[in-house]
């Protein structure tokens, strides 16, 4: 019986030759991961219950990336829990200054997650690996804690729809513009408790990085993954990467969905979401002016080469508007070192932007670039929700880093079209 | 797997706030979250609700953050089960994990009415109204699901289940 790429990865780690939307299994986890705000809480409950050894020392990734380097006292402790659990288990995949990046950058970039993969984690964004073709799903704590013993979790299996993405890419319109449109369209719960299929032609064309943006996004429209079948750029992309064997599954022909929304791209211009939901989404060319504060470029939505390189391009020769704190962030240190490499940091720097190392920082308000009471930001993030980035009477609107790098400069949102005019 | 209760009804999109206010979570203590359950939909239900009682409510129950503390409060409140429309992800997730059993039926999501006593037959998948005399279909909770609820949560069950050392 047919199946899509979802239910095939639910399936093969259930043990299961053929899975259903609603059935719900138990499933092996390939890779648990949990952070510097959820890993705590589930270490605490790892050791409420009596465990004393978690149950595959290569398979938990502890990335404290939200408040590191350690903001203030508080989340020096709740770093240090994750720290001393991490060297008390020998766990492989924990990453301490020096070596961190944004989880979501990171674990790709190391092929600590790799096609087939079955992934949870306790961060909402977990969702981001679906671009490699691996089911990955954001959990609770006791989800997390549960997997740190057994290697399992429980899901049930989502019914998908399937996006087809066609047509021509506008000037400017990048994965992020596509993405954002989407939410847009089926909206904020759009795609509740539902796996998202990213296909097409647009998105076979698609880097790696761009399909990274998508899938992030997922979770914004509701999703419970957002996955996209494994291709040439796939295997490209995991090559010399791949920590473990991947496995390659695709979507039947006659796979069943419950919808499919196909989208022009040529109809899709440069976009933001105004504040204070993802899905309030309007054209650049139609907003009209927003005079910017701040503009944030990065995190684990748009910190990768792609968006480092477009960003370079614009601000090339450029400098930041003398209004504007330009703030950029890159997801991990390789990404940091090859930006260097390239010569990228030295055009942000000569345009007066800050160049910083890899932190989830400004993205969810935590520390390195605070919105002060009416201040307003355009940001590569992923959420605008009210006080994301600081005060709950600021404001963010959410766009590509094409837009951003632009709105930097002009010190109002638009395109890099618009400099010139 | 099977309850009887009295029911108190709730709306749509109940979200985790109304079930348990952001102010209350400097505690995880369940007797001291069940205290403020659903205080911000109904300031009076933790202090009519009874061992045993039922709730239901429309669509999207759950909705909103993933705090844990949203299932705990409702379970610790004695709430027996929550029956719905349909219920937000995590929230979903969450309740089964900390063994409190929920139901997802639309016919009697609609049906309900507050005061109703209502008969819960998880294994054959069917709820009875026994105050209007009226029976609804409810998807039944696969054995596993059952087990964990049982168990007292996905931690107990993980430690009788499996090896944990
Ligand atoms: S960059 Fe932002 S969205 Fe991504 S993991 Fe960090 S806080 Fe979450």
């Amino acid at each position: 019986m047919s199946m899509n790429i979802a239910e095939k990865i639910l399936a093969a780690k259930s043990g299961k030759k053929h899975v259903e939307p609603g059935e719900l299994i138990i499933a092996d986890v390939d890779m648990v991961l949990a952070n510097d705000i959820t890993a705590p809480i589930a270490i605490r409950e790892f050791k409420s219950s009596g465990a004393t050894k978690v149950w595959d020392r290569t398979k938990i990734a502890l990335v404290p990336d939200h408040f590191t380097p350690n903001k203030d006292i508080k989340s020096a402790e709740q770093a240090k829990i994750l720290r001393d659990f991490a060297h008390e288990q020998k766990l492989t995949h924990y990453y301490d200054q020096g070596e961190v990046g944004i989880e979501h950058a990171l674990l790709p970039e190391k092929g600590v997650v790799v096609p087939g993969d079955l992934v949870i984690g306790a961060d909402s964004h977990t969702c981001t690996y679906g671009a490699l073709g691996a089911f990955a799903t954001g959990v609770g704590s006791t989800d997390a804690a549960f997997a740190m013993m057994t290697g399992k979790a429980w899901f049930k299996v989502p019914t998908s729809i399937k996006f087809v993405y066609k047509g021509k890419l506008n000037k400017w319109v990048s994965a992020k513009d596509l993405i954002l449109y989407t939410i847009g369209d089926v909206g904020v719960d759009g795609a509740l408790y539902k796996a998202m299929e990213f296909t097409g032609p647009v998105i076979d064309k698609m880097s790696m990085d761009g399909r990274l943006t998508m899938s992030n996004m997922a979770i914004e429209a509701g999703g419970k993954a957002g996955l996209i079948n494994p291709d040439e750029i796939t295997m490209e992309y995991i090559k010399g990467r791949a920590e473990h064997k991947w496995k390659v599954y695709t979507s039947d022909k006659d796979a069943k969905y419950e919808k499919v929304i196909e989208y022009d791209c040529a109809k899709i211009e440069p976009i933001v979401s105004c504040p204070s939901l993802p899905e309030n989404t309007k054209a650049v060319s139609k907003l009209g002016k927003v005079v910017i504060d701040q503009s944030v470029i990065g995190s684990c939505t748009n910190g990768r080469m792609d968006d480092l390189r477009i960003t370079a391009k614009i601000f090339k020769g450029r400098k930041v508007n003398s209004r504007v704190r330009c703030l950029i962030f890159p997801g991990t240190r390789d990404i940091y070192t090859q930006a260097m490499k390239e010569g990228l940091v030295d055009i942000f720097m000569k345009a007066g932007a800050v160049f910083s190392m890899p932190t989830c920082g400004p993205c969810l308000g935590g520390h390195m670039g605070i919105l002060a009471k009416g201040e307003v930001a355009v940001s590569t993030t992923n959420r605008n929700f009210v006080g994301r980035m600081g005060s709950t009477e600021s404001s963010v609107y959410l766009s590509s880093p094409a837009v951003a790098a632009a709105s930097a400069i002009l010190g109002r949102i638009g395109t890099p079209d618009d400099i010139k005019k | 797997m099977k309850f009887t209760g009295k029911v108190w009804k709730f709306g749509n999109d109940v979200d985790t706030d109304l079930i348990i206010p952001a102010r209350y979570l400097n505690t995880s203590d369940p007797a001291e979250l069940a205290k403020h359950c659903m205080e911000d939909a109904d300031t009076t239900f933790a202090g009519k609700v009874q061992k045993g009682d039922i709730i239901v409510a429309g669509k999207n129950f759950g909705c909103g953050s993933s705090r844990e503390h949203a299932p705990v409060a409702i379970k610790a409140a004695g709430v027996a089960c929550v029956i719905a429309k349909d219920f937000a992800r995590i929230f979903y997730r969450n309740s089964f994990n900390i063994g409190l059993p929920i139901f997802e039926s639309e016919e009697a999501s609609a049906k309900i009415a507050e005061g109703d006593v209502v008969e819960i037959d998880a294994d054959k998948g069917v709820i009875k109204n026994n105050t209007k005399n009226e029976t609804y279909t409810v998807k039944p909770i696969p054995p596993f699901m059952q087990e964990l609820v049982a168990a007292g949560g996905l931690i107990a069950y993980g430690k009788t289940k499996f090896k944990i050392k």
